[in-house]
């Protein structure tokens, strides 16, 4: 069978039977969804093991038709950057299903129903090959996440649900009606059958035609990333979300938007995208040290980190659109990096509140007295995030800087600024909590780490480690698929160039 | 006109409408007869008939052609309308099943009315004549503006069968108006003879053709709820029992869009570009007004009015884009509307309790505790209203759009997919209601769901998942009667 496939309908049919079991046994739900989770996670290393590491282009490809008319086919490939995102989604998911093993003791059963469905849709958005397809695995994706917010979230829950879900909705209708005038342009939804009209000149915009497609798809991912201004839905969501739902929003949703900024946006619309960089990369670097200023004020543990993610995912959009090979690798890798750093920065932020119940800073102090084990596990995943050589951050982060640096000197010169910021916040945070005289709430509620959470910590320490000091794992087939976005990239429109590999692998089916 | 007599041909293209009148005369008969706590067996009776029309509409479509010497036509569109009303006409009997035991109401006179309004609307459909739309419509209106008062002792009910009733005569009065201009202008109700006169060298002068073509889109406009000629909907809706209003919204409302896009896409497709900005208007102001409107509401009929004015804006654009694609379009999302608006209004239906108290929003708190089937229903109906993916209403928006696209009304699509974008917003507020507040007295009163109702959720909803994986078997029918249908 094919691999993605299977690692696409895996969580489907986990998600049907989680459905089936009855509402009376929740302890039979969590394990199911442990067992599923961990089964999915084994299936898509599998995938990494065949998948071809040296070769850029999409593998696995599938194409059947799904509708006859409008032409729409059910088509799914992974490459070298969507196959790490989706092995991030199916590693995190188990960690999930942990996180929340007795965090959520109420209507437990739908709660894994809808952790197994998101993770369906997240994949799905990876694997797309049709724009039609992809656009719905991107609405798919957000039914979940709206019950996961809305269902087990803190008090304002239901205000950051709605808002999470407009927001998004706002966007994504923007981008259909883009995905649609495509359509009617090229009369097919297949993403490598336009590229392909693209680079040999069959398929020229008008560059007004262009810019405004661009910018609609841009929206809809750039309210996803979240980019400044658009990014007012986020600290919401994530501060209300429970444990489970931030890490999964923060780690492997947000990509999306940057995913599809890479996959869609740039090569879809290069001389757009190259038109609109400087005001985009303005935007990022404002949102990089935006999001660190307003940080540093925060009194909320889970405020703060949700506003660091608005600084981090602004280091990866600054690599897509620096257009150098050493900067979209950075992109890329930041992704990934952030999306275990931060997914672990949620959950260990999830282990305090369970103990203390409070995301209050205030509440906290000398946390490390009480519990050593779990303030340790935090200080690395703290220094992580900061982006401490020999952890991971630091190789995502210094790509895009590198990267940036062989463009526009200046730009790196003010993202740089963020990454000290990140210092302050983070380290500055970490003291408060850990460090000082005990609370006495704290002595009397904080305990160290239990094994279920060792068996949370453990993993994702490691991966910050492994990414950190052995990046080479990870990055050639990333690698190999920017060289071919940036190929594309340098597509200007009406100018027949040498067809990038992608699309020769699609002709070739 | 000659008028030969009928052909058996003639009456077999004609059969539904005949057995839909037997019946519903049959019940007016045994309504007497028949113990009046006897409910069930009325509903039972009504399927059966139903079941019978379905078959004949069925059976009429397998011989498409004209009948009655060009009055009606029997074609691949007019068997979809058929098909579709008399589908939404047994999902109400099913979900009025409870209901008529609930309120004690009588029957008999129920379901003959419910019959009549669906001979109407069949007769609508196949319609290709002005003064048999206009037979068809009235019967339809009248049957309806019945049963929208018919519990008798409801003063909201009386008051929206009356305003109901004034308001309709009004628009077909305006209908009227712009046929007899139309007959008066081109010499003929025959709509493909107009497209022909139109098409002529002997073309009448054009203003006269578009002054007929405003007010019949007046008095169209008014049956399908599109703005600004909307105003009775959320009185009526409120105030008719919720079955019917479930009715008015799927039925009536389907049946109005078949003569709107016969008599547009055909007899005055000619003069396109004259009544084309009136459309775009009404379109915009259709899905703007109602989706904005929607948001305010607290009760939830009220809501659904209103996004059901919204809906019909949406298949305005389709009629906008004057193309096979956009008819089409308009088909299948009238098909995905009458489910998904169904399927909600039944579990209203459910909700609301004797004597129809609970109505409003928070009435829905906590349903996804206590009735977590129900909820589960409900929750696919609103996906679908919202147009999330694999779900009827979404393939039906995106096909909608598509075919304004092909057409060049960019702009149209734009606002259009905004405007639902907002109206989330508000189906969003019901499952905040059902899954993320605590039961209230509304749920705690509420009865376990029988069985009636079970199918009248049940089979919407499949139908609604179905349309929106598999649209494919829906939309070769549509599309390939659509382009046949001129």
């Amino acid at each position: 069978m094919n691999p993605v496939l299977a690692v696409l309908a895996l969580p489907l049919v986990a998600f049907l039977a989680a459905l089936a079991i009855p509402r009376s046994q929740p302890q039979n739900s969590r394990w199911w969804a442990l067992a599923s989770s961990l089964a999915i996670f084994v299936v898509s290393l599998i995938l990494v093991a065949t998948f071809n590491h040296s070769l850029g282009q999409e593998q696995f490809f599938i194409d059947r038709q799904w509708i006859a008319s409008p032409d729409i086919h059910f088509a799914i490939s992974v490459n070298g950057v969507s196959l790490w995102l989706i092995v991030l989604s199916t590693f995190l998911t188990p960690l999930c299903v942990l996180i929340s093993w007795r965090s959520i003791q109420n209507r437990v059963k739908e709660f894994y129903a809808f952790l197994l469905l998101l993770e369906f849709g997240l994949i799905g958005v990876f694997v797309a090959q049709d724009l039609f397809l992809f656009y719905v695995f991107w609405e798919i994706s957000l039914v979940p996440m709206y019950f996961l917010i809305g269902v087990w979230g803190h008090e304002r829950r239901i205000y950051a649900a709605v808002k999470f879900f407009l927001y998004t909705m706002a966007g994504s209708m923007l981008m259909l009606t883009a995905i649609i005038y495509l359509y009617n342009l090229t009369g097919t939804f297949s993403y490598a059958a336009i590229l392909d009209r693209l680079a040999s000149g069959k398929l020229v915009f008008a560059p007004g035609e262009q810019m405004l497609l661009f910018l609609a798809f841009f929206v809809a991912f750039a309210i996803k990333v979240p980019l400044f201004p658009l990014h007012t839905w986020l600290p919401d969501a994530h501060v209300e979300a429970p444990s489970a739902g931030s890490i999964m929003l923060a780690a492997v949703m947000l990509k999306m938007g940057a995913y599809g900024i890479l996959h869609f946006c740039v090569p879809l619309f290069p001389r757009a995208a190259r038109a609109c960089a400087p005001w985009i990369v303005v935007l990022a670097i404002i949102g990089i040290i935006y999001g660190a200023l307003v940080a540093m004020v925060q009194p909320n543990l889970k405020k703060l980190v949700a506003y660091s993610s608005v600084s981090h995912l602004g280091f990866v959009v600054l690599g897509i659109f620096s257009f150098t090979r050493m900067g979209l690798d950075g992109a890329v890798y930041q992704m990934l990096n952030h999306g275990i750093s931060t997914g672990a920065l949620f959950a260990f932020v999830g282990l305090l509140y369970e103990r203390r119940h409070s995301l209050e800073i205030a509440d906290y102090g000398g946390v490390a007295t009480v519990a050593p084990w779990l303030s340790t596990v935090f200080l690395v995943t703290t220094l992580a995030s900061i982006g401490l050589p020999m952890l991971n951050n630091f190789v995502g982060e210094f790509l895009v800087l590198q990267g940036t640096a062989t463009v526009h000197f200046t730009w790196t010169v003010y993202a740089s600024l963020g990454a000290i910021l990140a210092a302050c916040y983070m380290l500055w945070m970490y003291q408060r909590v850990f460090y000082g005289e005990v609370n006495p709430e704290v002595r009397h509620h904080i305990f160290d780490l239990h094994p279920r959470e060792w068996a949370v910590a453990v993993p994702l320490l490691a991966m910050m480690l492994w990414m950190g000091v052995y990046p080479q794992s990870f990055l050639p087939p990333v690698g190999k698929v920017n060289d071919a976005i940036l190929q594309q990239s340098q597509v200007d429109v009406p100018v027949r160039v040498a067809l990038p590999v992608r699309v020769e692998a699609a002709r070739a089916r | 006109m000659p008028v030969s007599f009928p052909s058996s041909l003639d009456l077999a293209r004609f059969l539904p409408e005949i057995l839909l009148t037997i019946f519903g005369t049959l019940l007016m008969v045994l309504d007497p007869v028949i113990h009046r706590r006897s409910t069930n067996l009325f509903g039972h009776l009504t399927l059966l008939a139903l079941a019978a029309a379905m078959g004949a509409a069925v059976y009429a479509g397998s011989l498409e052609g004209p009948a009655f010497g060009g009055m009606l036509i029997v074609d691949g569109f007019a068997t979809f309308f058929r098909v579709l009303v008399i589908a939404a006409g047994m999902l109400t009997v099913l979900a009025s099943y409870r209901f008529l035991q609930r309120e004690n109401a009588e029957a008999g006179e129920y379901h003959a009315l419910l019959l009549f309004s669906l001979a109407g609307q069949c007769l609508m459909a196949a319609a290709n004549d002005l003064i048999i739309v206009f037979i068809g419509l009235e019967i339809s209106s009248i049957a309806s503006y019945v049963l929208a008062g018919y519990l008798r002792d409801d003063k909201r009910a009386n008051e929206a069968a009356l305003k109901y009733f004034l308001l309709g005569s009004f628009a077909t009065a305006f209908f009227l108006y712009g046929v007899a201009i139309l007959y008066g202008s081109t010499g003929t109700v025959r709509l493909d003879q107009i497209r022909v006169v139109l098409n002529g060298p002997n073309a009448p002068f054009p203003v006269f053709v578009t002054l007929a073509a405003a007010l019949l889109l007046v008095g169209v406009g008014f049956k399908v709820s599109a703005a600004p000629f909307q105003v009775w909907a959320p009185d009526v809706y409120q105030g008719a029992p919720t079955p019917v209003a479930a009715f008015l919204s799927a039925a009536p409302k389907a049946a109005a869009f078949a003569v709107f896009l016969r008599i547009f896409t055909i007899a005055l497709e000619p003069i396109g570009n004259a009544w084309e900005p009136l459309a775009w208007g009404s379109a915009l102001l259709s899905m703007t007004i109602g989706n904005f409107a929607a948001l305010l509401q607290s009760n939830i009929k009220r809501m659904l009015a209103y996004s059901s004015i919204a809906h019909a804006g949406y298949v305005l654009v389709a009629l906008t884009a004057r193309s096979d694609t956009g008819t089409s379009a308009a088909m299948f999302y009238l098909a995905a509307y009458a489910l998904m608006n169904l399927g909600a209004f039944a579990v209203v239906c459910h909700l609301s309790g004797k004597g129809e108290r609970y109505l409003s929003l928070d009435d829905f708190s906590g349903l996804g505790q206590k009735q977590p089937f129900t909820a589960a229903m409900l929750t696919i109906f609103l996906l679908s209203l919202i147009g999330v993916p694999l779900t009827g209403g979404f393939f039906g928006k995106f096909y909608i759009f598509q075919a304004a696209l092909e057409s060049h009304l960019v702009w149209l699509t734009v606002l259009g997919l905004l405007n639902s974008a907002v109206a989330a917003y508000y189906y969003l507020r019901v499952m905040v209601m059902m899954y993320m507040h605590e039961p209230g007295e509304a749920v705690a009163d509420a009865e376990p769901l029988p069985h009636g109702l079970q199918l009248a959720l049940v089979l919407p909803a499949l139908g609604t998942l179905i349309l929106g994986i598999f649209p494919n078997w829906v939309l070769e029918f549509t599309s390939h009667s659509a382009a046949l249908m001129k």
